[in-house]
């Protein structure tokens, strides 16, 4: 259904020599309360190349929404650095977009489909026929031509994520940050929405940080999955996911090679939950 | 709280289809059945008045056909522009300026959460002074004029709408505030697009509690001293018992609270007609 | 606790902005004393009867006023809301009736009554009613359609249906009701002392402004005032405790 829209949304990113866009270097969160500090983040180093699909795995409680709202520049880290484009990042960064778990809670009641994906246009001073383009094509992409007159809550809720998804794509970011967008949806839709997700990061050439608690759904969207440890959290592992880049829901899931990286992440979720910690962290304290 | 299986087309279009259909005969039958539903009780109502006042030789209940005959002679004759619109003008002078400076600084309260702290108890004392008592006070300042008059309304009106307002503020969800941030959106488009509109339902609450609160006011603060006004009028009529005319002067105020109301209610459906929709939405995708 | 203490604080300011703002003389002190004056004011009518009398007084218009309407509203609204037909039927003239603001009844307040408690009482229970009319209303409305199928479909009894149905989806709302109308009922009961002179606190607001007693009149609308919040709290409370058990408040709770 997608597939064969014409990708005319483009995406300009200034890389570095190295080809990197996103490097995240010695993050650490605390979270200060009057009955004592929780360490949420202890200590997260790991970069991203320019165009790679990266997704982030870990138990439930390890930390992923705080990581990914330091990165968007919604909580400041309380030590380390976010770097994006090669400027740190202190507040939302340009050129990045953000898609939430709460679809139904990020999209805007009182606004109709097209004008919340249009707002964000409009405060980055885009032209109005421009405008008008861009949130027509991003709808399309997104299987929602029909319904810009329409209200979210008048929608399905994997139409409403759909919603989310367009306007993050209509804004043309560099980078795209997904935070467990699929959580709420039933299994179906989310398989559609996966495909989606795959063939718009395939045509747009953006980087992707998704993260999810869905093991297969990572190794199924990215070129490398990050595992990450239990509170307070550190990186266990950096898997190189190697699939072939064409990949659809039926032959990729059974692909022997899936099966063996499932495995191998699974192994390592299970151990993190366990509470095993790095090897690199044991020497450094 | 959200459906996976709601709607996707606007719910009342089903219904309108059905309406095409419908014979003319059929359709006519439906108004009058409406019509009588709408105006019956009322009509009943207003003749049992008619005819046991008629009988009854009560002072304080003069016949309805002497109310309603008095009615012209008592206002239309100069009255509407020397009484009823000096009050209508400081009524809306009074609630507007209440509403604009309970929202601005509702917004300003409901953002800073430790001005929220160290605000509320003092705002809620406010809020709980009975309105009423502020004319001899404010009678004190600004004497008996029309700014008098105008600052009662607003000392009484501004409370709902400010503690409303703050409430609405500080209950926009997270996942809007972030999303407002993550699309840098500027200041002020934040504050048009996303904290007014997502505070509106409680703002148009506390906008209807103040209404009501505005216009006992400003029959208080012309019974209490003026030389003009709806209220000012019903107690001269009262005074003098000239108890027919007094009976137009409350009638007459019945349907000024009524037009009023009713004008509210109609600029309420324009501004929160998503938040209606919404509701219907989620209620419907829970069953 | 953070919290508590700013509100504090805010108390702090206000109260010395009111001790400092005249004895600058910012404002005339004649129209607004120092808050000192204000609170020595309260503790000589304190020693009064008259203020003791004046403040019973308020409490049994607003308690009388506030129990006729209540029962009253309920009843009213648990026969009109079971009929549908009575519903419609009513819907207009309700409708009509409620916006029409208590104080124009006033001046008729005073022809029948002149000075008595029951001027202020017609107001006080007129304006409430409506307060928990429409609440009733609409909780008797939200009886959940399925379970009054089934009540139906068992064949229970009109009076079991009433009390095993009807009455425990309106309670909340009538609670609700219960608690808007107490500080509405409040407001009326001290308007109609002050504006017609039933016996009262707000009638001590109208005779102190009258003699040029400023202190004292600021002593009593600061009572006014927190009597309005202690009956606001304690409604509140009222509320929270009646409906322990329903949703909306184990949200507000846990919130």
């Amino acid at each position: 259904m997608t597939a064969t829209t014409k990708a005319t949304i483009t995406t300009t990113t200034t890389t570095t020599a190295t080809g990197e866009l996103l490097r995240v270097s010695g993050l650490r969160k605390v979270y200060g309360s009057s009955g004592g500090a929780t360490e949420a983040v202890r200590d997260l180093t790991f970069a991203t190349r320019t165009g790679e699909a990266v997704c982030i795995v870990g138990p439930s409680g390890a930390g992923k929404t705080t990581l990914l709202r330091c990165i968007a520049g919604l909580l400041p880290p309380t030590s380390g650095e976010v770097v994006l484009e090669d400027r740190p990042v202190a507040g939302p960064p340009e050129g990045m977009a953000v898609v939430f778990q709460d679809y139904a809670r990020s999209l805007f009641p009182w606004l109709t489909v097209a004008q919340n994906v249009e707002l964000p246009l409009r405060e980055k001073r885009v032209a109005k026929g421009e405008r008008r383009r861009l949130v027509a094509e991003s709808l399309e992409a997104v299987g929602l031509a029909d319904v810009p007159g329409s209200y979210p809550w008048q929608l399905s809720g994997g139409m409403q994520q759909r919603v989310a998804i367009a306007r993050a794509v209509a804004y043309e970011p560099h980078i795209l940050l997904m935070d467990e967008p699929f959580a709420a949806v039933d299994a179906q839709t989310r398989a559609d929405l996966e495909d989606l997700v795959r063939s718009l990061w395939t045509r747009l050439g953006i980087t992707l940080l998704f993260v999810t608690h869905d093991i297969d759904e990572a190794i199924y969207l990215g070129q490398r999955v990050l595992v990450l440890s239990s509170r307070p959290t550190v990186i266990l592992e950096d898997v190189a996911v190697d699939l072939p880049d064409e990949r659809d829901q039926l032959t990729t899931r059974n692909d022997p090679r899936f099966q063996e990286l499932r495995t191998r992440v699974y192994e390592l979720v299970q151990r993190a939950k366990r509470g095993h910690r790095p090897a690199s962290e044991v020497t450094l304290s | 709280m959200t459906s996976l299986t709601a709607p996707a087309a606007a719910p009342g279009a089903a219904r309108e289809t059905a309406c095409e259909a419908e014979p003319p005969a059929a359709r006519l039958a439906r108004y009058g059945r409406r019509l009588a539903v709408l105006l019956g009780l009322p009509a009943v109502l207003a003749a049992v008045w008619w005819i046991v006042s008629e009988r009854a030789e009560n002072f304080f209940f003069p016949p309805l056909s002497d109310i309603l005959s008095a009615f012209g002679p008592t206002w239309f004759d100069g009255r509407i522009a020397a009484d009823l619109l000096p009050s209508l003008g400081r009524l809306a002078a009074g609630y507007l300026l209440a509403v604009a400076l309970g929202v601005a600084l509702g917004v300003l309260i409901g953002t800073w959460p430790s001005l929220r702290a160290f605000a509320e108890p003092v705002l809620e004392f406010f809020r709980a002074i009975p309105p009423p008592v502020m004319v001899p006070i404010l009678m004190l300042f600004l004497g008996i004029d029309t700014l008098m008059k105008v600052v009662v309304i607003v000392s009484g009106a501004v409370w709902p709408v400010l503690l409303n307002t703050v409430e609405g503020v500080r209950g926009i969800d997270r996942p809007l505030r972030d999303t407002a941030r993550v699309y840098r959106l500027r200041p002020l488009t934040r504050l048009r697009t996303v904290v007014l509109r997502g505070a509106s339902p409680q703002i148009v609450t506390g906008a209807r509690q103040a209404l009501s609160i505005a216009i006992v006011l400003m029959v208080i603060s012309e019974m209490f001293a003026a030389n003009n006004g709806l209220g000012f009028s019903i107690v001269q009529f009262q005074r003098g018992f000239a108890l027919p005319e007094m009976w137009t002067g409350i009638i007459l105020l019945g349907l000024v609270g009524l037009a009023l109301s009713l004008i509210f209610r109609a600029v309420e459906a324009t501004v929160l007609a998503w938040y209606r929709g919404q509701r219907r939405a989620q209620r419907g995708g829970n069953r | 606790m953070r919290k508590a203490l700013l509100g504090l604080g805010g108390v702090a300011v206000l109260l010395v902005l009111l001790e400092l703002v005249p004895r600058t003389s910012l404002v005339d002190e004649r129209y607004l004393p120092p808050f000192s004056e204000m609170a020595g004011a309260l503790g000589d009518s304190a020693n009064t009867g008259e203020f003791w009398q004046a403040l019973a007084d308020t409490l049994q218009t607003w308690g009388l006023g506030l129990v006729l309407a209540f029962v009253a509203a309920t009843a009213a609204g648990m026969a009109i809301g079971s009929v549908s037909a009575l519903r419609e039927a009513t819907a207009s003239t309700i409708e009509f009736l409620r916006p029409i603001p208590a104080v124009a009844l006033i001046p008729l307040a005073v022809l029948l009554y002149g000075t008595g408690m029951e001027a202020t009482l017609i107001l006080v229970v007129y304006s409430s009613f409506w307060q928990v009319l429409v609440q009733v209303l609409a909780g008797v409305g939200d009886i959940d359609p399925v379970a009054r199928d089934t009540a139906r479909s068992f064949r229970f009894r009109r009076r079991t249906r009433a009390l095993r149905l009807a009455w425990p989806t309106t309670l909340p709302y009538a609670v609700t009701g219960f608690r808007l109308a107490a500080s509405v009922a409040l407001i009326l009961t001290i308007t109609g002392e002050l504006i017609i002179g039933t016996p009262g606190l707000g009638r001590l607001i109208a005779v102190a402004q009258t003699s040029g007693a400023i202190a004292p009149m600021y002593a009593f609308v600061i009572v006014t005032g927190l009597l309005g919040v202690t009956v606001n709290v304690l409604a509140r409370l009222l509320e929270r405790r009646v409906l322990r058990w329903h949703p909306s408040v184990r949200e507000e709770a846990a919130a």
